[in-house]
């Protein structure tokens, strides 16, 4: 079948069987290879992207159910020139370690701040539960979440967010 | 002037039963406080008690509604939700400025059995008293010896948020009137010492009636309607009794599995609130939770059909799962679903998918797809299922996902493909409905 959808701002169309992961469409046809195959089941969130605006396992969704959707990838929040608020955090706090979970780590957390730009500790790891690292970077990976609400924070002239 | 007489009178009769009312409700409502006491050394306490206490406060799962959402355990501020407003757990450590720690045993077992705090308030029923009650003094004494000899925990919880009047606790009195039926829980002379042993947990401790009982518009339990199913959190929590569409299905071994570890190979995994409660019994020894499978199992079935499953159990009535999907009725009735379903389902609900190999149960033999109503397979599917007992895999939400249009025809498809049962009515108006709910 034909889907068309908007990914990261761009009406793009492919086409392909309606039961392919949409994570297969990104990385195979569309070229966007952040998201991270993992498991395949759901179970580790390497794949996580945002369909209308909500973290998503891209593994178990498939392409024919976002017909006309949004999906936004890691590519979509920034350049390696100029990285997004939260992808310069994550830089910043030196927050990857094999780096193969940080892509899908980084659109749970933006989802997180796109909703909420001063989460509590007690928000950030309850919302950052689905996605699993296995190198144990988890405490880099927060501080980088709390500095990125910083700077949103003070750029809302609200002053510290933390 | 005859009129104005009578009307006198009228008043005067209306006073006098007003006042006699009044006397006699004082009387119903009214509890003394029961003295502080020093807080008791935890040393004071026989550690065998305190061990017994730590199995039956398991069996009770105290600390799912008294330990907040990362909390300190049993130090309250819980959120319950309930059809009457938000009520916040009370903090039940030993803190003698916000727990208990200056509450007597006679305060604590007045609280458990009479849902009377110690200073003489009554108590909301979300703590189960009407459970409780049948509780008797030697385990109540072992958890307040389990419960006593916690860390104290500093912590007040926030003011309850009730519907308007109800944060009156005299009413609390009358409700108990109606629905505290005290006394100790009856044994069956002519049944098993583990028959009985697991209806007294049932009916005491376990508080299964709590969640598995329908409710009155009063929020009392329909005793005479007791585990043919109720509601709890958004969930069903499905009868007990023969009146389960699945209840042949079930027996002694398979709820003993469901309840210790949350997953009944072949049967089903806990969803929802059922999950804590399966956690809780994973660290209750086996004879407890054994005696529950027992009466449980009971109650679904009659006795002599209970041998016959023994023998069957194995069987399913139509192992669907391993047939070819492509040729099902299914895929017949839903030809578009078939390939949404493989997309987003079937790596892990095919045949041979790493799930099943697992040891989860086929989706041919869940509980959920065979139920009446469709409530807890659309909930399943929205929120997903934590893994019970904490471990192992969990069934991702699919809530942002998929629309409520295709969760309706994915749960139309599994209906048709892995059940005989007949199709679900107004589908997609439920998933829509229930989504809300889960918003709120």
């Amino acid at each position: 079948m034909t889907v068309s959808l908007i990914v990261n701002g761009q009406r793009r169309t492919v086409s392909a069987t309606p039961d392919t992961p949409l994570l297969y469409v990104l990385r195979d046809d569309l070229e966007l290879n952040a998201a991270k195959y993992g498991c395949g089941l759901g179970q580790c969130g390497a794949c996580t992207v945002h369909l209308d605006g909500k973290a998503v396992f891209s593994c178990l969704t498939p392409i024919g159910a976002t017909q006309e959707r949004q999906v936004t990838t890691l590519e979509g929040l920034g350049t390696q020139a100029q990285p997004g608020i939260l992808q310069q955090a994550f830089i910043d706090e030196q927050a990857a370690q094999c780096g193969y979970c940080i892509a899908g780590m980084i659109m749970r957390a933006q989802s997180l701040l796109d909703r909420n730009p001063a989460p509590s500790d007690a928000e950030i790891r309850r919302h950052m539960q689905p996605n699993l690292c296995r190198c144990g970077t988890h405490h880099r990976i927060i501080r980088a979440i709390k500095r990125a609400s910083a700077v949103l924070g003070s750029q809302n002239g609200k002053g510290d967010a933390s | 002037m005859m009129r104005r007489i009578q009307s006198k009178a009228l008043l005067a009769s209306f006073s006098l039963a007003a006042v006699a009312g009044s006397v006699i409700a004082a009387a119903i409502i009214y509890a003394p406080e029961i003295k502080p006491v020093e807080r008791p050394l935890p040393t004071s306490f026989d550690p065998g008690e305190v061990a017994k206490g730590a199995q039956l406060a398991s069996i009770g799962d105290c600390i799912v509604c008294h330990t907040a959402d990362g909390g300190r355990p049993f130090a309250g501020a819980r959120a319950l939700p309930t059809p009457f407003g938000t009520l916040y757990s009370d903090n039940i450590t030993p803190d003698e400025k916000t727990g208990i720690g200056n509450w007597s045993f006679a305060a604590f077992r007045r609280a458990m059995v009479n849902g009377v705090a110690r200073d003489g308030s009554h108590l909301y029923p979300a703590l189960p008293y009407e459970h409780f009650t049948h509780v008797d003094d030697a385990d109540l004494r072992a958890i307040y010896a389990f419960l006593m000899t916690r860390q104290p925990v500093e912590q007040v919880q926030p003011k309850n948020d009730l519907l308007p009047g109800l944060g009156f606790r005299p009413l609390l009195a009358g409700w108990k009137l109606l629905f505290l039926h005290e006394g100790p829980s009856t044994r069956d002379p002519a049944r098993s010492a583990e028959w009985n042993r697991g209806k007294y947990l049932v009916e005491g401790l376990g508080h299964c009636g709590g969640c598995h009982t329908p409710r009155n518009i009063l929020g009392g339990e329909e005793r005479s309607s007791d585990l043919s199913g109720g509601i709890a959190e958004g969930w069903i929590a499905p009868a007990l009794d023969k009146s389960n569409p699945s209840a042949d299905r079930w027996d002694e071994a398979s709820l003993f599995d469901y309840l210790t570890t949350g997953i009944a190979g072949g049967h089903s995994a806990a969803g929802g609130p059922m999950g804590p409660v399966a956690e809780g019994l994973s660290t209750v020894n086996d004879a407890d939770v054994q005696a529950i499978a027992v009466y449980i199992a009971s109650r679904m079935k009659p006795e002599s059909a209970l041998q016959k499953a023994a023998s069957t159990v194995a069987t399913l009535p139509r192992d669907v799962a391993s047939q070819d999907p492509a040729s099902s009725k299914s895929t017949i009735a839903h030809p578009a679903t078939d390939t949404l379903f493989a997309g987003a389902c079937g790596g892990c609900h095919m045949p041979g998918a790493p799930m099943q190999v697992t040891g989860r149960p086929p989706l041919s033999a869940v509980s959920d797809l065979r139920m009446t109503n469709p409530r807890n397979a659309i909930q399943a599917v929205l929120q997903g299922v934590a893994p019970p007992s904490g471990r192992g895999p969990a069934m991702p939400g699919f809530a942002d996902i998929l629309t409520d249009q295709q969760i309706a025809d994915l749960l139309g498809y599994a209906r048709a493909h892995f059940t005989d049962a007949s199709p679900w009515p107004d589908l997609t108006a439920e998933v829509s409905a229930i989504r809300k709910e889960d918003a709120r």
